[in-house]
């Protein structure tokens, strides 16, 4: 990756955090975690990849995003914002009664949002069906979905794994966010779902293990996912939660919690800090 | 009258023959043999879709292919469809208001041998508690090939529900008009209204036949669509009567019945008996006993209106 692009994405992926965090203080609730540990991952996609008209958000040939772990709405809010599909001051409304910005995506009410997710293992279904419809109508567009790691733990994600597979949707990609947390602990401790690559890889996909907090490297596994024909992706990235803003790096604390206003204006001073000229 | 046709016979009849005319897809949870969406996947193999046997999966991907701007028919038992998947159905359609429609087969007690675990008798209260989900309740081949052809047309979520039982045709196929809201005044009456839905509807008329003895003028109501109801059709006739029966092979928790009582207390509070499954499992058995045993036979009907007609003041 070109040094000035990889600038570029990394202010955007720090935009985003910064977007994220400020939604979720606004809204004095929601998923902090999370939302920090994908903003590479959202950044690469929304400003290196995907095909989209923040101007025309239904235009049917488009690249898809299902954040199939609906909670990281924050991140992907930012991320949307950040692309101009809504204005950043919007994000101070989330969560907000009157907002657009629901709790989790919502399809229907905001622009950019491809798919309603929120109940954990239902995003990546619809990316398969999403990915389906290309296959029989010959278009040329991509899926993208992202995962949690204890989203996993959902039966339902290993059904669309298998679906994916066997109606070979190599327009399909997923990113599994493995940052190692989920609400009730340490994933390794409440339901272990390692080892990822290895589950996804026997169900018949492609499989990438990855840094998920590193431009380059997602790059590589999405121009990987991209030659791999006949076999949907699955990239597993390692990545930190709370990523980007030092005491909620590594914190199960972090899930799904706001900050109070100090802490605020501590992770705005870290993050603005992270901006690189 | 023709030869007896399931309902679900009809569906996959009715997707088959539509599909030369319109531009849909069909999923399956490993049953279209017993779905009858079979019927479709030999003549369109292209667009049958076997899910596995997944339904949760299948309605996700139904949701995602309905995003696209594909009309995708999902088919399983009325217990996967309403039961297992009823929170992918809520969150996954419902929710985002997705063009998908579910063709549900093997509904209400009417399965038979295969027992409890797969007669489906809360598919409608399950379904019906979803905002925005339209639920109709064919009686025969004839109202489920238009309800087939109602739901391409219609722009929403659809849940249709179909049975296992060969069932006479009640409909002309060639005039029968079929409006999705819309109930169906099959026989005018004076002293109490009968309201039914699906099988019912054939043991409702000839319930109508037996009051006749006791001088009981029934009026017949054939109410397909359960969601929207066609209120001002139950609240004109409970008006007339002053007394009303609704007949389901449902849970009289929940279903036709559920619905009728809810829209008449607002409109129209009369008596109202349900007659339907009294919140029971059901068991193995041939059908007609067990029709019997659950009380959804003609006479039962016949009974409550007796009933009913005497509670009126």
């Amino acid at each position: 990756m070109e040094k000035s692009m990889l600038k570029e994405l990394s202010n955007h992926a720090t935009n985003i955090r910064i977007g994220a965090v400020t939604a979720v203080h606004s809204a004095n609730s929601g998923h902090p975690g999370g939302s920090l540990s994908i903003a590479e991952i959202l950044s690469y996609l929304y400003f290196a990849e995907m095909r989209v008209k923040p101007e025309d958000p239904k235009w049917e040939d488009r690249d898809r995003l299902v954040l199939s772990k609906g909670h990281c709405a924050p991140g992907l809010y930012a991320a949307l914002a950040e692309k101009g599909f809504f204005p950043k001051e919007e994000l101070t409304t989330f969560r907000h009664i009157d907002s657009r910005l629901q709790g989790h995506p919502d399809m229907k009410g905001t622009p950019g949002v491809d798919m309603t997710t929120g109940s954990l293992g239902l995003g990546v279904s619809a990316s398969v069906g999403m990915a389906l419809s290309g296959k029989i109508r010959n278009k040329d567009y991509r899926v993208y979905a992202i995962l949690g790691d204890g989203e996993i733990e959902e039966g339902q994600v290993w059904e669309a794994a298998m679906a994916a597979a066997h109606y070979k949707l190599d327009n399909l990609c997923i990113f599994v966010d493995w940052n190692g947390l989920q609400i009730d602990g340490p994933t390794a401790e409440v339901m272990n779902s390692a080892p990822i690559d290895e589950k996804f890889a026997a169900f018949g996909w492609n499989t990438l293990l990855i840094n998920g907090n590193d431009l380059e490297e997602i790059e590589k596994a999405a121009e990987n996912a991209k030659a791999t024909k006949g076999k949907p992706t699955a990239v597993i990235c390692k990545t930190v939660k709370g990523k980007g803003v030092s005491y909620m790096e590594n914190s199960v604390g972090w899930h799904g919690k706001a900050p109070n206003d100090a802490e605020y204006e501590q992770a705005m001073t870290e993050l603005k800090a992270q901006l690189i000229d | 009258m023709a030869d007896k046709i399931a309902t679900r016979e009809a569906y996959g009849n009715a997707l088959a023959e539509f599909g030369d005319k319109y531009d849909f897809v069909v999923l399956d949870a490993d049953l279209s043999a017993a779905t009858k969406t079979g019927i479709f996947k030999k003549k369109f193999p292209e667009r049958h879709f076997n899910c596995g046997i997944a339904e949760g999966n299948m309605m996700l991907i139904a949701a995602g292919l309905a995003t696209t701007g594909v009309i995708p028919f999902v088919s399983t038992f009325a217990m996967f469809a309403a039961g297992r998947a009823y929170e992918q159905v809520r969150n996954g359609i419902g929710y985002p208001h997705l063009n998908v429609k579910i063709g549900a087969t093997h509904a209400g007690i009417s399965v038979g041998e295969d027992g409890a675990t797969h007669q489906c008798c809360e598919d409608i209260g399950t379904m019906r508690t979803i905002p925005g989900m339209t639920i109709i309740n064919p009686a025969d081949a004839t109202e489920a090939r238009a309800c087939v052809e109602a739901a391409i047309k219609f722009n929403g979520p659809v849940y249709m529900r179909f049975g296992r039982l060969a069932l006479p045709v009640l409909f002309d196929r060639d005039s029968y008009k079929f409006e999705i809201g819309k109930g169906v005044m099959m026989s005018e009456g004076k002293d109490v209204s009968i309201i039914a839905t699906g099988l019912m509807l054939h043991a409702a008329l000839e319930a109508k036949e037996l009051l006749k003895n006791d001088g009981i003028d029934a009026e017949v109501i054939n109410i397909h669509t359960i969601k929207p109801l066609d209120v001002e059709m139950v609240a004109k006739s409970a008006a007339k009567t002053g007394a009303v029966v609704t007949a389901e092979e449902h849970n009289i928790i929940g279903g036709l019945g559920s619905a009728v009582c809810e829209a008449l207390s607002e409109t129209c509070p009369v008596p109202v008996l349900r007659v339907g499954v009294k919140d029971a499992f059901g068991r193995s058995g041939k059908v007609p006993p067990l029709l019997e045993m659950y009380g959804l036979t003609a006479a039962d009907i016949a009974a409550k209106a007796k009933a009913a007609v005497a509670m009126k003041k």
